[in-house]
């Protein structure tokens, strides 16, 4: 799939990738991020 | 998931659709990545939440998978992502992700 272009939801782990890091590596990608979460799934 | 983040997934997925979003997720657990990822394409499989029973059929992804990492600038992806890909089994991670996406994405 072409990233570029894509509207990103992002949805992190506490305990793995958080959110941002997700946003921060699609931004690159050329991805605009309409939401970021990061969650706790334990 | 979140009941308030299915809340706004279903909103985005709404007013953008399937076509222009992409989901990706940073889960370190293959069982909470596969979870996520049913609960972004054929709605919450918990029954508890705004998604039940909502088939957005989002493209869903791991960051760690190939076409996706392959796409981001490498140094970025080194400082945010690889030192946990070290600590994570990715292979299973990519495995529960793909398989819902294969069975499941419109895309």
């Amino acid at each position: 799939m072409e990233l570029k272009g894509k509207k990103l939801i992002a949805i992190g782990d506490r305990d793995g990738v958080p959110g941002p890091a997700i946003e921060e590596c699609l931004r690159t990608a050329g991805a605009e991020a309409v939401f970021v979460t990061t969650e706790c799934f334990v | 998931m979140d009941l308030e983040n299915q809340a706004r997934i279903k909103e985005l997925g709404e007013e953008h659709g399937a076509e222009n979003l992409v989901v990706v997720l940073g889960a370190a657990d293959a069982d909470c990545a596969e979870l996520a990822a049913e609960t972004v394409t054929v709605g919450d499989p918990t029954y508890a939440g705004p998604l039940t029973g909502v088939q957005l059929e989002l493209p869903v992804y791991h960051v760690m998978e190939p076409d996706i990492k392959d796409q981001v600038d490498e140094g970025v992806y080194e400082e945010q992502v690889a030192m946990m890909e070290m600590v994570v089994e990715v292979e299973a991670l990519i495995d529960a992700v793909k398989g819902v996406r294969e069975q499941h994405s419109k895309l």
